[in-house]
């Protein structure tokens, strides 16, 4: 049987492992695909290949297809989301500098290291993130949004050269995915405060995107990738597959990055300051778990409402986060489906029994830092 | 003509950007500025306020460049050229040269086409330059495993160089391979031994 040839286009982060996976164990093999993943130097570069159709499928920042459908970000283009790729598994971390001023903070309490943010003194806060249309950023906006004292700079830098930003004293702080959060520990120039959980406990943070056209176009082999990167991303939740996960990134040509910077995002122990023991902290970076691959159209809807869009640009994010496809093309193969495609964003502060095909599936906590919830149907 | 455009160049590589200031100048425009490092991108930006900006496509700084092109004023942003798809074979000529182009909202195409014309022209050159390196050092490399793998089978089997040669060859023949691949699994094989 020929296998149809797929380019898929992915920035080299750990949280990439669900494509690396899929390629590397056979699992795009077995339905029929030849994936072939397409490393990008940046996000703008990939979203420029991606529509202008130099690739088929792209690991997206979530936000992205988000901004690009609804017409904001450089090239707008009718991206979908086919499922998320990734929850959490992001780091916010601050210059040794400010963590000498700010004083002790418990690690991962976001209201105490706000107040503590906007007592400082000195000049605003320069805080780098990786992409403009990324999580980082919203998250970042949507946690100092109510500090009102807190002055934030949002300052683009690319992820690997997030740790000479700091060192060279051009941001302050920064939220970035791992690997790049433990390497600016490794190198003693900044401690983490925080991981992007404790501001949303479920944010969708990758996600598998593709054109618009090319999905409808193209059912068979999105319907394809779907199932190798869902048995993909079940086989990386299994715990004991860990070690070899991280010696499959490592090993692999995708990601040139050593095993010991791998292993803390997939084993979620963190290692917030050089020369201390690791923190865990459960729930670091989902890839199946708690429905974690299905593309809520309310996740889609907040994304919106965070980029300052009307109605009508909501309705349009809840459009290209395809639950219906997810359902449509993944029930065949066992995946247990929610009954509802929305729900009501941060209302969860505990694992949560829902009603789904299957009979029941536990949910994630999905709460906000701050108790807000918010109801898009 | 168009000669009142403001170009600014995001290019680390000195030589890259003496060779694409030369090819606008003598396309006609003088109102060039270089800049090999993104700490400056935001203030130069809203100093020398660009018309057009032109970064090589896999430059890892687009992300930063399209960032402040947010933070800019709304009344002179620059976007990414690519919002303007009236003219679909420029953009595609454009990627496949390894140029993207930030141009001031606004700006007719007709104004900054011979902009880009001239620099998609003046990128393809240098794209073939740094193929043809490429392909310069991987031969050489090529070269070195064969000599080593070479080296093996002399020191192994006391052959002489010419019939070490040939028997990689015949090796890869039968096996319908290269001659590289056989050398590169034999000095793999030889370190995994040693």
């Amino acid at each position: 049987m020929s296998q149809t040839v797929l380019n898929c286009g992915y920035v080299p982060l750990v949280d990439c492992a669900p494509l690396v996976i899929a390629k590397e164990l056979g699992f795009a093999g077995e339905e029929g695909l030849a994936l072939n993943l397409v490393r990008q130097p940046s996000w703008s570069a990939l979203r420029d290949m991606l529509a202008l159709g130099h690739l088929d499928a792209a690991q997206m920042l979530s936000p992205m297809p988000v901004a690009m459908s609804i017409g904001l970000g450089g090239l707008p283009a009718r991206v979908d989301t086919l499922m998320v790729l990734s929850v959490n598994g992001t780091v916010f971390g601050v210059s040794n500098d400010v963590a000498a001023d700010i004083g002790t903070v418990p690690f991962g309490d976001a209201n105490a290291l706000l107040s503590a943010l906007s007592t400082r003194k000195g000049a605003k806060l320069r805080v780098g993130v990786p992409f403009h249309y990324s999580m980082h950023r919203l998250l970042l906006s949507y946690w100092t949004s109510t500090a009102p004292n807190l002055q934030i700079e949002e300052i683009t830098v690319p992820p690997p050269r997030m740790a000479d930003a700091v060192a060279d004293g051009f941001v302050d702080a920064f939220w970035v995915g791992e690997p790049w959060g433990s390497v600016a520990v490794g190198q003693n120039v900044a401690q983490l405060m925080m991981t992007g959980k404790d501001v949303w406990q479920f944010a969708p943070e990758k996600v598998l995107a593709a054109r618009h056209d090319w999905v409808e176009a193209n059912g068979d082999a999105s319907a394809q990738l779907m199932r190798a990167v869902y048995k993909a991303s079940a086989w990386l939740d299994a715990q004991k597959n860990t070690p070899l996960a991280v010696e499959i990134l490592a090993r692999s040509e995708h990601l040139s990055i050593s095993p010991d910077l791998i292993d803390p995002a997939l084993s979620g122990d963190i290692v917030t300051k050089q020369n201390t023991a690791p923190t865990p902290v459960g729930r670091f970076l989902q890839f199946h778990k708690h429905a974690a691959t299905f593309p809520w159209r309310s996740q889609a809807a907040w994304i919106a409402s965070q980029l300052g869009v009307d109605v009508a640009g909501i309705e349009k994010a809840k459009a290209c986060f395809r639950a219906d496809l997810y359902r449509q093309n993944l029930a065949g193969i066992g995946a247990d489906m929610p009954g509802a495609s929305e729900k009501e964003e941060g209302a969860l502060h505990f694992e949560t029994a829902v009603a789904s095909t299957r009979g029941h599936m536990v949910l994630s906590p999905d709460a906000f830092f701050d108790g807000r919830t918010f109801d898009f149907s | 003509m168009n000669q009142n455009l403001r170009i600014l160049v995001v290019e680390p590589d000195p030589e890259r950007v003496r060779a694409i200031i030369d090819a606008l100048k003598d396309a006609g425009w003088s109102d060039v500025k270089a800049l090999a490092h993104m700490s400056a991108l935001d203030r130069t930006v809203k100093e020398f306020a660009p018309d057009i900006v032109l970064i090589d496509l896999t430059n890892p700084d687009r992300d930063t460049l399209e960032h402040i092109s947010h933070a800019t004023e709304t009344s002179k942003r620059a976007v990414a050229l690519f919002v303007d798809q009236t003219d679909d074979i420029l953009t595609q000529a454009a990627l496949s040269a390894g140029v993207s182009a930030y141009v001031v909202d606004g700006l007719k195409m007709d104004r900054i086409k011979s902009v880009l014309e001239t620099a998609i022209a003046r990128f393809k050159i240098m794209r073939q330059m740094q193929s043809e390196l490429d392909a310069a050092i991987q031969a050489l490399e090529d070269r070195k495993t064969i000599d080593r793998a070479k080296g093996i089978l002399m020191r192994q089997r006391g052959l002489s160089e010419d019939d070490a040669y040939n028997l990689l060859r015949k090796t890869a023949m039968s096996q319908n391979r290269k001659v590289f691949d056989v050398a590169h699994a034999l000095v793999t094989a030889a370190e995994l031994l040693s």
